[in-house]
């Protein structure tokens, strides 16, 4: 076992440690001693929710669908309140693996694949792509990505260190170019040369801005121009620490160009992110991937168990 | 910005009006949506019970008073409250020192927009004929120094950097830089950083104890969650900073955040930037933000940027022309192009109070203008002056002018008739002393349908 074997295991170790430690953790101490669902009950549940950004709706919904259930199930012992009570929230979450190849190992369905990313300004969608082009190259693909934020100043320069440090091709016009172009022989190339996924990077918008929302709708098209089943998946990322304003950013990106995933960014920080709750349960998107650190490989599978767990940290 | 929450505390407050007095059960509904409406705008939840308590305690004591309607006492309590929660007065810089350079240090989590802002603050400083350089002490995220070196070169504002990966060596060798250049303000732009990583913010307190800064700003998204608040307390701990500058406020976000931070570390709100353009920097002013929090609007800075932009005498012969009721398409243009100096629409339009509830912000569209620009454009002289000339061929050949269609053409032409109508009330109005407001206006009448 080498050196970087040896790291990667301490830090499986160490996130199995940080499981096991939140297992026992505020859902445990929320439920101890506890046989019923009382008032003070679901008043410390809905504090709970609402501090991790859940939002006032979900959280009331959440709220209504335990005490409903608990009407129902009238005699509960500690364990079966506390399965209840992650079943009800999970609940609440679509399944990426239902409509998403999410393992970057397995076979994908058609290639090149084509990826788009999209987001707001600020939330780490470079980052993001640095990272999944790592995984897709160790997994033994070949990767392409598109420099197609060509707005942000030096955004092409931050992605071709990304690409550097994937080992991964990057196509990139510089910036001021037309994204179009930059999309358009991106995807000609994967075409040309057999690549198995194309990454495209798109430059922050906000969700407001009606012409951006359009130019990025454009893209999208430009990209059908040369591959018309393309793009495969259109990931928004979204900052971990955002607020209730994510519900509205979901919602006008997957009207401009019809979001498949979300990427959920900086949960390494105290964020819980939980607004995604909402998002998954309003819009039926699953997140996909979550950021855990500036690393090229802190990306990490979504896991709805272990994210509920972490809500209650 | 804040338009989903005025319409919300609206519509709560509506459940109050027409009740002779404020009881514990008429103010128990309302407050629950004021929390409720606070909540959805990521105002923090301690935050939240806190003022929901003072708004709830004072309705009832005896500060009500018995010549006003019930909703109107609780508007004014929310809104002295909201004011309170954000602060008294707008507060500038702390730049009055003998130091040359005087240093900003500028601090954040990542992504938040400090580099941008960097650059914004920059240029706003070099217009008040100041002379700042730019430290780019980022030395960690990838071309985060180029991405300061080519903002640098937009505004013309020096960049200095350094190749070695030391934030602590850039700092330091920039600000002496800055000494020896004749140049009197150093900005440090620092790494993004969260909060619960030891070592950068280790980094971040002895890049302060090194420059003891004038000025320290903690640079915040007005889109973050209820972290915001355990975010600005760390910081500050460590810190001990001057100021928040909220950015990308230009979002529809509620940016209760602002609310939170503000209570929280009792520390002023100094610079909220919205927009990607370098100018788009605006003073916080706490007074009118909470004013617009409540759906009054931001007549203040409404006024001040018409002042700021507009060419007043242009102006003054427009609305001469307009209550003389000779205004033709050739005004109504130039009328757009005044109004588009301002800044965009949306922007524009918050701003008039009244206006946010009878314009949602995603009907607003800057293309319509535009279109409306190239239709006049494509019009002959005396089409402009006289509409009334222009029949079915001459709307077919403005249409195929302006790249828009013939509805397009029809649509403008039977608005600019409204508009006229308009115009003529608004005379009657003025005449007879009723107060213009947007309520009052035909056309804000119009628009609630």
């Amino acid at each position: 076992m080498g050196f970087f074997d040896a790291l990667k295991f301490s830090r499986l170790k160490e996130g199995l440690q940080k499981t096991r430690e939140s297992l026992f953790g505020k859902i445990s101490r929320l439920v101890k001693g506890r046989t019923k669902i009382d008032d003070e009950f679901l008043e410390e549940l809905e504090q709970i929710l609402i501090a991790a950004d859940v939002g006032v709706p979900t959280t009331l919904k959440i709220v209504e669908s335990i005490s409903a259930r608990a009407k129902r199930e009238r005699y509960m012992n500690e364990a079966e309140l506390d399965a209840m009570l992650r079943d009800e929230i999970q609940k609440m979450m679509q399944d990426a693996r239902k409509t998403l190849v999410v393992d970057f190992t397995a076979p994908l369905p058609k290639t090149p694949y084509v990826i788009m990313i999209v987001g707001v300004n600020g939330v780490g969608k470079t980052t993001s792509i640095g990272k999944m082009a790592y995984n897709y190259k160790n997994a033994g693909k070949s990767v392409l990505i598109a420099a197609a934020d060509t707005f942000r100043a030096a955004a092409t320069e931050q992605l071709e260190i990304w690409a550097e440090r994937a080992g991964v091709a990057i196509v990139s016009h510089g910036q001021g170019k037309d994204p179009g172009a930059v999309v358009y022989d991106s995807v000609s190339s994967a075409v040309a040369k057999n690549t198995d996924v194309v990454l495209i990077d798109t430059a922050g918008r906000l969700h407001n801005k009606t012409h951006l929302m359009e130019e990025l709708s454009k893209i999208k098209r430009v990209i059908q121009k040369k591959l018309p089943d393309a793009p495969h998946e259109v990931l928004l990322v979204l900052d971990g620490s955002t607020g209730q304003n994510a519900i509205s950013q979901a919602k006008e990106f997957t009207k401009a160009v019809d979001v498949t995933g979300l990427i959920l960014t900086k949960l390494d920080g105290t964020a819980k992110g939980g607004v995604v709750i909402a998002i998954s349960n309003e819009l039926n998107i699953p997140v996909k991937y979550i950021g855990v650190g500036e690393q090229i490989d802190d990306l990490q599978l979504f896991d709805r168990e272990k994210f509920v767990e972490a809500l209650f940290e | 910005m804040f338009e989903s929450l005025s319409d919300k505390l609206d519509a709560a407050l509506k459940k109050v009006t027409g009740q002779a007095r404020i009881n514990e059960v008429n103010i128990g509904n309302a407050m629950r949506d004021i929390k409720r409406a606070l909540l959805d705008a990521d105002v923090n939840y301690n935050v939240v019970k806190n003022f929901v308590e003072q708004v709830r305690k004072k309705s009832l004591g005896e500060e009500v008073i018995k010549s006003v309607s019930p909703s109107q006492m609780i508007v004014k309590i929310v809104y002295d409250e909201l004011a309170a929660l954000m602060g008294g007065t707008q507060q500038d810089l702390n730049l009055k020192t003998s130091r040359v350079p005087a240093v900003i240090m500028v601090a954040g989590l990542q992504g938040s927009g400090k580099t941008t802002f960097s650059a914004k603050l920059a240029l706003q400083l070099k217009k008040k004929g100041r002379n700042p350089v730019l430290v780019a002490a980022d030395v960690y995220r990838p071309a985060a120094v180029e991405q300061l070196k080519t903002l640098g070169a937009q505004i013309d504002v020096p960049v200095f950097s350094i190749e070695e990966k030391d934030a602590i060596k850039a700092a330091k060798d920039g600000v002496e830089y800055a000494r020896k250049n004749a140049r009197d303000i150093a900005i440090i732009d620092t790494a993004g950083r969260l909060q619960i990583d030891e070592d950068m913010m280790a980094e971040a307190e002895q890049l302060k104890k090194l420059l003891a800064p004038e000025e320290i700003l903690f640079v915040v998204d007005s889109m973050i969650g209820q972290e915001a608040v355990n975010t600005a307390k760390a910081f500050n701990d460590r810190l001990d900073f001057d100021g928040v500058v909220l950015t990308k406020m230009d979002g529809d976000t509620r940016g209760g955040a602002a609310l939170s931070i503000k209570t929280v570390v009792q520390k002023p709100i100094k610079f909220i930037s919205q927009g990607e353009k370098v100018d788009d920097l605006d003073i916080f002013y706490p007074d009118r933000m909470a004013q617009r929090i409540l759906g009054m609007g931001d007549i203040v800075s409404f006024v001040e940027k018409a002042q700021e932009k507009l060419d007043l005498k242009k102006t003054e012969e427009l609305q001469k022309r307009l209550l003389e009721n000779e205004f033709n398409l050739d005004d109504f243009y130039q009328q757009i192009q005044e109004i588009r100096k301002m800044g965009s629409l949306q922007n524009v339009v918050s701003m008039i109070p009244g206006m946010s509830k009878l314009v949602p912000q995603d009907k607003i569209d800057e293309r319509d203008l535009k279109k409306v620009e190239a239709m006049i454009c494509s019009m002959t002289r005396e089409e402009k002056q006289k509409p009334d000339i222009i029949n079915g061929s001459r709307r077919l050949r403005i249409a195929k002018g302006s790249g828009t269609t013939v509805q397009d053409v029809n649509g403008l032409i039977k608005q600019f008739g409204e508009m006229k109508k308009m115009m003529k009330s608004i005379n009657k109005m003025a005449k007879s002393g009723r107060p213009l407001t947007a309520e009052n206006l035909p056309f804000g009448r119009l628009m609630q349908r």
